[in-house]
């Protein structure tokens, strides 16, 4: 069998590197988690020559081996740990040509590390604009490694790449900057206390904060405990490791390479003009997040329609088709239904991902956040809160996580805080039905005024979120440093290979783990649907049957009576009868309440359950949406789904903190269950507050 | 009074002198902002704050109360 090698790719953020690992891996990919922790793992196969096979790792982006993040940290306790069984064979660094100053400074620290690496030089098609160029043969030698120099945009030099990989042998693992000289008494010490250590991965291990997990942690103690040096005398000591490593890099790029500025074209520059400029800038910004809302409302529809029209069918050709018993109504009331429910969203949430990493990948988010800082601080956020509450729009769960590169806690934690306020994809099954019911489809000047009523409801998460973060930050007495610094990368035109692998695997997520609750709820609520707890629920047909020859109703609504008395009677009935008291002035039925409870599992669960419910007992190809809208109020005849109820509907579904996974999340970022507690009990709370006012004033 | 990037005009130039180094994080200077290198401000959000730089071939954004702690030399 061949032997594997393990490869892994580590880089500073915006250096294409998640491209690289696309070209390397292909399809052949997968996401997962570190364990413990949430940072995301990926990894891949690629095929080199000769049969043998490389586990390829994409490592998270870092400026440096000094980390100040969980994700860095990742980098780190990888590397420092030889007996991980990821423990890279070769490290390819993958910089960008335009960077490369500062790029090296991760290379050289890792070079010191006595681990083979590779340097990868990417964005190579840009030299020729930006007049860039490179003494390759001079730089290899200089640096003591094999470069390859690739455009991850162009498909080039990546067949170099492989072969450098497969080569991994014959690269020197003699590190460039001796850091020793920053403090040589102190290293000496060191090198006597731990004669068969290395001495830089000793002074890392010092100066990090890392923890080493289990592997080595004695030894690890040991070294820790060699602190003597006080913090901020260690930090001086890294600041002058820096300059060492700089100098080192200065010296090398000197005679290698050469920037004629004077044929440099820069897109970047005007670019900039416009995009950050003080007024134009937050136009342009605004006018995006429109058209990002009015294309998710009125792009999906079509393949929404169809979604939902064959699921519908679908549900009807398995009752006709499969012998008629408790099981066939399972599956085709219970499960089908309750997937349906998720299956139709699948459009917008595919929509709504490839916006967002649009944006993302093209550099345009960064100048964002440079936009927003000084607004957001305000409010106790930071510019980069508006990354966790524009991706918010997606999930709050890689929100919450996107929050780590937040320097300052207090401002970190606020933004964790008020996340979920923002309109999340689970959102949005339940307002597109709602609103498809009671707002009419017209049009109100260009717009049309369900897209609006859209809009607005998305305004509203931001405009909660931003508010609550206001009165967090009056009320939250933490001191923290506020440091904030953040790239602006250059504008790059989106990778359509990277965008698509970003949709398919987030939308592939979203689906499977919602699906995977949604499945397991339905199941549960047609069982609950289907059986009851007493005489009536089994004699129902009779005591129906008795009721119209009394003339209750006429004789053609017999199946329908039946179906309707034995919901009632059911268990789901005498659970939603117990809890209607506390729904009834929001403008709900016991119906809609067992939806508000499920959604507390997972929001999108709410149209499941009420397909699930309907269905139960229903003959007719019906589509969810129809289903809804003929659903009456029992005393009035009016229908159930009116402006009121729907409204109050919204609204609740705007405010109320129903995931348990982001609670989960929360619990794990900010490392308490103070803080997600909070957040189900102040934000539901508010939500119910408001949904009543909503429907007493309007009804 | 001493100069400091958050007293650059848009578009002018300098060389960091020095550095206070309690209150700069270390990342910056990783990113390339150390002393004797050139610093350019590049564009100013409202109210000047944040800025944007261009640090030894590194575009940034910092903070105002950051670039304070940034002395700098015009040449002159």
């Amino acid at each position: 069998m061949a032997k594997q090698l393990n490869v892994a790719l580590i880089g500073n953020p915006n250096t294409g590197k998640t491209s690289v690992f696309n070209h390397l891996t292909g399809l052949n990919q997968q996401v997962g988690n570190y364990p413990g922790i949430t940072v995301e793992k990926k990894e891949g196969i690629c095929k080199l020559a000769r049969g043998v096979k490389a586990h390829i790792l994409d490592l998270p982006g870092t400026y440096s081996l000094n980390a100040s993040s969980l994700d860095e940290n990742v980098v780190i306790e990888l590397l420092l740990n030889k007996k991980d069984k990821d423990f890279p064979d070769v490290a390819v660094v993958i910089s960008d040509v335009e960077n490369l100053k500062r790029n090296l400074l991760l290379f050289t620290q890792i070079k010191d590390l006595g681990i083979p690496t590779i340097l990868a030089i990417n964005m190579a098609d840009r030299m020729k604009r930006k007049a860039i160029s490179l003494d390759i043969p001079k730089m290899e030698e200089h640096l003591n490694t094999k470069i390859a120099l690739i455009s991850s945009r162009k498909n080039q030099g990546i067949d170099y790449l492989k072969q450098l990989i497969s080569d991994y042998k014959t690269i020197s693992t003699k590190p460039c900057v001796n850091a020793s000289v920053i403090a040589p008494e102190y290293f000496d010490r060191l090198r006597k206390a731990f004669p068969n250590q290395d001495l830089y991965k000793l002074w890392l291990v010092i100066t990090q904060d890392v923890n080493f997990g289990k592997v080595e942690r004695n030894e690890m103690k040991t070294i820790a405990s060699f602190k003597t040096e006080s913090v901020s005398n260690l930090k001086r000591l890294q600041q002058k490791e820096t300059i060492i490593r700089y100098k080192f890099i200065n010296d090398v790029l000197k005679e290698t390479l050469t920037i004629d500025t004077a044929n440099a074209k820069d897109l970047r520059t005007r670019l900039d003009r416009i995009l950050t400029h003080k007024v134009w800038g937050y136009v342009i910004f605004f006018a995006i997040l429109m058209l990002i809302f009015q294309v998710i409302y009125n792009w999906s529809q079509y393949p929404m329609d169809f979604i939902d029209a064959s699921f519908a069918s679908l549900s009807e050709w398995v009752k006709d088709t499969l012998p008629s018993g408790a099981l066939t109504s399972l599956i085709a009331e219970g499960i089908i239904a309750g997937l349906g429910g998720i299956v139709i969203f699948i459009p917008q949430i595919a929509f709504l991902f490839l916006f967002i990493s649009i944006l993302e990948e093209s550099g345009y988010m960064s100048r964002v956040v440079f936009l927003m800082d000084r607004v957001m601080r305000r409010f106790g956020l930071s510019g980069k809160s508006v990354v966790p509450l524009v991706s918010g729009t997606a999930c709050a769960i890689p929100a919450v996580m996107a929050t780590r590169n937040i320097e300052s806690w207090k401002e970190r934690l606020i933004t964790i805080l008020v996340t979920p306020f923002t309109t999340c994809s689970a959102r949005l099954p339940v307002y597109l039905i709602i609103i498809s019911l009671v707002i009419p489809d017209e049009k109100f000047l260009f717009f049309n005024l369900q897209g609006l009523t859209l809009m607005l409801l998305y305004l509203l998460g931001f405009g909660t979120a931003i508010g609550s973060a206001w009165l967090l930050n009056k009320i939250l007495k933490i001191k923290s440093k506020s440091f904030f610094v953040i790239e602006m990368p250059n504008y790059k035109l989106p990778l359509f290979k990277n965008v698509a692998i970003n949709v398919l695997e987030k939308t592939k997520s979203f689906v499977v783990d919602a699906g995977k609750i949604i499945l397991a709820i339905s199941i549960v609520l047609w069982v609950l649907a289907s059986y009851g707890p007493t005489k009536e629920f089994s004699n129902a047909e009779a005591i129906v049957t008795a009721q119209m020859e009394e003339g209750a109703f006429a004789k053609a609504d017999l199946e329908k009576q039946i179906a309707s008395y034995r919901l009632e009677k059911s268990y789901i009935g005498h659970l939603g009868k117990f809890i209607e008291p506390a729904v009834e002035p929001l403008g709900y039925d016991w119906k809609i309440g067992i939806a508000l409870i499920t959604s507390f599992a997972a929001r999108e669960v709410f149209v499941g359950t009420l397909a699930t419910i309907y269905s139960v007992g229903d003959d007719e190809e019906e589509t969810i949406k129809k289903r809804m809208a003929q659903e009456v109020h029992a005393d009035s005849g009016k229908p159930r789904f009116n402006f009121a109820s729907g409204l109050s509907l919204l609204l609740f579904y705007a405010f109320a903190m129903q995931c348990m996974s982001t609670l989960a999340i929360v619990k794990r970022e900010t490392n308490s269950w103070k803080w997600p507690m909070l957040q189900l009990g102040v934000m539901s709370g508010f939500a119910y507050l408001v949904a009543l006012v909503a429907y007493q004033v309007f009804k | 009074m001493k100069k400091t990037v958050a007293h650059l005009q848009k578009g002018e130039k300098a060389i960091i002198k020095d550095i206070a180094t309690d209150n700069v994080p270390l990342k910056l200077l990783e990113m390339g902002c150390l002393p004797g290198n050139e610093v350019q401000l590049l564009q100013l959000a409202p109210f000047s704050d944040p800025m944007y730089i261009n640090v030894n071939g590194s575009h940034l954004a910092i903070r105002k109360e950051t670039a304070l702690h940034i002395l700098i030399e015009t040449p002159s």
